[in-house]
């Protein structure tokens, strides 16, 4: 084998990922710093997974509401995460989600209007008050697009279509990130004094998801390995609608917009079946209850024809359907052949978003590895058991900028760029290029499909102790198979051999869920296990941290931090701190 | 025997290529990409094809079906039935592999357009009905097909002339939005080279968002240069008082095609 040679590039911070929180961290670290700040994505800009976000952004301007704050949004968040959140950053994120909205109107977001001239806001699962601002049903491109033409006017530099394959630590604090050029293979190696992780879930371990190919959960990964600790891994949402039939978009999401808008879900004899299971929020309920009611009306046998329930939109009419759901029209009509402004349609839970992953300080994003930062779905405590559909895109923009403004102070602490072990890279690009070696080895695609029918059956909606046992038991004979992946052709642009390290990557953070949801023994939020469905208070109490040694992943508790009481106080009224009279309050 | 598609790829390289058959067997509804993804997770591991979202959100699949622009993620394998289905990488970019294009070009001339210059601090007071006019601009998903299909970049390498389509729609958006206040017709009348649109309407034909990029971006931003440099009232003026250079008038013109 020849000599390998490598690039190198030197950044005070570099941010990998480019979806809404890579972006807004970007700007944050870049802004009037003098700092030198590179940005690098796996795919092309403006194309990661944010752009697929429809419903709106969630923000307590109560422009439709009045009595919508900041105390309302928090108490929303917290119960729908059933408490174990991070107080701390539900609270930052209540607080401050308002401005980074309006900083996104002031950098040319154009959302929908009311009457009064102001920013609309549309009703969503388990909001209290009408709270997500929106651009008919494509928000997500709006944000990303908006931070897009933003960052690249911030002097930044893009790297894109980029794997990363390891994150770099040099003593105990992190030194940069290797990796290669998607185009060429040619192999990079950033060093920085500060890293930014905003490179999204990994819903891409399950079979039916709505997740984009991106979603393999590199940046968790990576981080993992240098030995950073990830939190609430057992924690995956199901999102209650996913498209169903023809089975080529099989998961695609249906936004929540379309029950938001006034959608109603039907099971087989035509019963709107929410009412059994939540008579007064019905199709509005949060995302873990609805999933679970339609996972549950089909294995009753009152199931839609290919395995889901109705949901119909058809009673508000063509005109005002095309206005607010222009996407999801066109969707159905091209790629399923039907008219939702007449007809109704089959959906399904689909995997949607991982609450769980990095563990982070609310107020910097800082991870237990000095000079490493985490935002977005790579990161964790914001949502708890399960998230509130509009709080992602609020969560990128407040952490993001939160994310960028802590790498740079901790790049003004005077932190030098540090030393790359030279052996490291030698037997990291060894490593990276062994699938081409090896001859007559595994297909990585198929041990991707292989890994997602797993998940799906162990580890998906409804778990149970055996279940889960019995899927970790495959995860890890899978694992080990998949040390024998081989690749054929060049180095140029070989989607074979990227999707290595995507499953390398997924297989690690799947033994990790599995492990988390076999510890947590009860029910709670998006975690069901039916040897165990209650919900239970010593439970509410902890959350479970995983490390991992390079071996094996251990696993530990730590105590859910308490609420301070002005912050306990908002949960005494029996109702949401929005629907109080202020005398009530005084009386409490 | 299951019924089965035949597909005609293109692989090769910069260096060159050669489309190459493959048969897939049918599924119900499906699309170009997933005929792709088949061929890529069974038959050739290594073939090279963009894509993210597989629901037409992103615009990162585009390429040429049976010599038409189309997002392979839409593009319906039974919209062919009975037909060899040629896909082939976008012609107006360079070939990376197979499918795959250096589209850089468009990221660099992105950064050539003044971002929007509010006039009022947020929160703004704005209609629904003047957000209408620019919330059409912001459908664009960046998929190029536009820009591949235009015939000043297409077939006459016109990139140092003319933007292109796809930032004719972005500078609409700013130009067209209430609250802004910068001033980009000079770069219309020069750099971005409006004049040099034939108004042919190929790239409108394209384009999977159905945004009316001549009719609604276009026109309306030749007219703000026309106004500006080609008005006979003004241009007498401009003579008489002698400011001259800072008007300039572009000299590009359309090309045929």
């Amino acid at each position: 084998m020849k000599q390998e040679t490598y690039e190198t590039l030197d950044y005070d911070i570099i941010v990998i990922g480019a979806g809404g929180s890579g972006l807004r961290a970007a700007v944050a670290a870049s802004e009037g710093s003098g700092l030198k700040v590179a940005v690098i994505t796996k795919s092309l800009l403006g194309k990661a997974h944010t752009v697929m976000a429809e419903g709106g952004v969630a923000a307590s301007f109560g422009n439709l509401d009045a009595p919508d704050g900041w105390e309302t949004h928090f108490y929303d968040t917290m119960r729908s995460g059933h408490f174990i959140n991070n107080y701390r950053m539900v609270e930052i994120f209540a607080k401050e989600a308002p401005d980074r909205v309006l900083e996104l109107e002031s950098w040319g977001a154009v959302f929908d209007r009311t009457p009064e001239g102001r920013i609309m806001q549309r009703p969503f699962g388990a909001h209290t008050f009408r709270r997500l601002c929106h651009i008919g049903d494509h928000t997500g491109l709006e944000l990303i697009r908006t931070m897009q033409y933003k960052a690249i006017h911030t002097g930044i530099d893009v790297f894109q279509e980029v794997t990363m394959t390891k994150l770099l630590i040099s003593h105990g604090r992190v030194a940069g990130a290797f990796g290669y050029f998607r185009a060429d293979g040619r192999f990079v190696l950033f060093r920085a004094r500060a890293v930014v992780l905003a490179t999204g879930g990994w819903g891409k371990v399950y079979k039916v998801t709505s997740n984009s190919w991106e979603s393999t959960g590199d940046g968790a990964a990576l981080a993992f390995r240098a030995g950073a600790d990830l939190m609430d891994m057992e924690m995956v949402q199901f999102h209650p609608t996913g498209m169903v039939w023809p089975p080529g978009v099989r998961g695609i999401l249906v936004t929540e917009g379309v029950r938001g808008e006034g959608g109603l879900l039907y099971n087989s004899e035509g019963e709107r079946f929410m009412q059994r299971y939540d008579p007064e929020r019905m199709e509005l309920s949060s995302r873990d209850v609805v999933a679970r009611s339609i996972f549950k009306e089909v294995q009753a046998g009152r199931g839609t024809p290919h395995g889901g329930a109705w949901l119909d939109i058809s009673h508000k009419g063509p005109e005002y359907v095309k206005m607010k759901l222009p996407g999801m029209y066109e969707q159905f009509l091209t790629l399923a052949d039907l008219d939702i402004t007449k007809e109704r349609f089959e959906v399904a839970p689909t995997c949607h978003y991982t609450m769980g992953g990095l563990r982070v300080e609310p107020e910097t994003c800082a991870t237990n590895i000095p000079g490493l930062f985490a935002a977005g779905e790579v990161a964790c405590g914001l949502h708890g058991a399960n998230r509130l559909g509009g709080n992602s895109l609020s969560d990128l923009l407040v952490f993001g900028r939160r994310a960028g403004m802590g790498a740079r102070e901790y790049v003004a602490g005077g932190v030098a760029l540090a030393e790359v072990d030279e052996a490291e890279i030698g037997q990291e690009m060894e490593r990276v290029l062994a699938p081409f070696e090896r001859e007559g080895g595994v297909n990585p695609y198929h041990i991707h499909e292989r890994l997602q029918e797993i998940m799906t059956n162990h580890a998906g909606i409804m778990r149970s102790g055996e279940i889960l046992e019995q899927g970790l038991q495959k995860v890890l004979e899978l694992k080990e198979e998949a040390r024998n992946m081989s690749i054929q052709g060049s180095r140029t642009y070989n989607p074979g051999w990227h999707a290595v390290f995507d499953v390398e990557n997924m297989l690690l953070l799947s033994e990790g869920i599995i492990r988390s949801a076999l510890e947590r023994k009860e029910s709670r939020g998006a975690h069901w296990r039916t040897d165990f469905p209650d919900e239970l208070p010593e439970w509410q109490k902890i959350n479970f941290v995983e490390r991992y040694d390079g071996e094996a992943i251990r696993i530990r508790t730590e105590p859910v931090k308490e609420m301070p009481e002005y912050l306990a106080k908002l949960f005494t009224y029996g109702k949401a701190p929005g629907l109080v009279k202020q005398s009530e309050k005084k009386e409490a | 025997m299951a019924e089965e598609f035949t597909l005609s790829v293109w692989r090769g390289d910069a260096s060159g290529g050669h489309e190459v058959e493959y048969r897939v067997p049918k599924e119900t509804g499906m699309v170009v990409l997933d005929a792709l993804h088949y061929i890529q997770h069974n038959l050739a591991p290594d073939l090279a094809v963009r894509w993210n979202c597989k629901a037409a959100h992103c615009g990162s699949c585009g390429a040429e079906v049976n010599g038409v622009p189309k997002l392979l993620c839409k593009t319906r394998m039974d919209d062919y039935a009975g037909q060899t289905v040629s896909v082939r990488p976008m012609k107006t970019f360079p070939v990376i592999k197979d499918l795959v294009t250096d589209v850089s070009w468009n990221y660099q001339v992105a950064q050539e357009i003044p971002p929007l210059a509010p006039t009022v601090p947020a929160p703004f007071n704005m209609q629904q009905i003047d957000a209408d006019r620019v919330q059409e601009f912001h459908r664009c998903i960046e998929c190029f097909l536009c820009q591949d299909t235009c015939h000043v970049l297409r077939d006459h390498h016109g990139r140092d002339k003319y933007f292109g389509p796809r930032f004719m729609v972005k500078i609409a958006e700013f130009e067209m939005h209430p609250m802004d206040g910068a001033d980009r017709v000079p770069l219309l009348a020069h750099e971005a080279g409006v004049n040099m649109c034939n108004v042919t309407k190929c790239c409108t034909e394209v384009c999977p968002q159905h945004i009316r990029i001549t009719d609604n971006a276009i026109i309306p931003l030749k007219e703000r240069v026309a106004d500006r440099y080609y008005d006979p009232v003004r241009m007498l003026l401009r003579r008489l008082s002698g400011r001259k250079k800072a008007a300039d008038a572009p000299s590009s013109t359309s090309v045929a095609t």
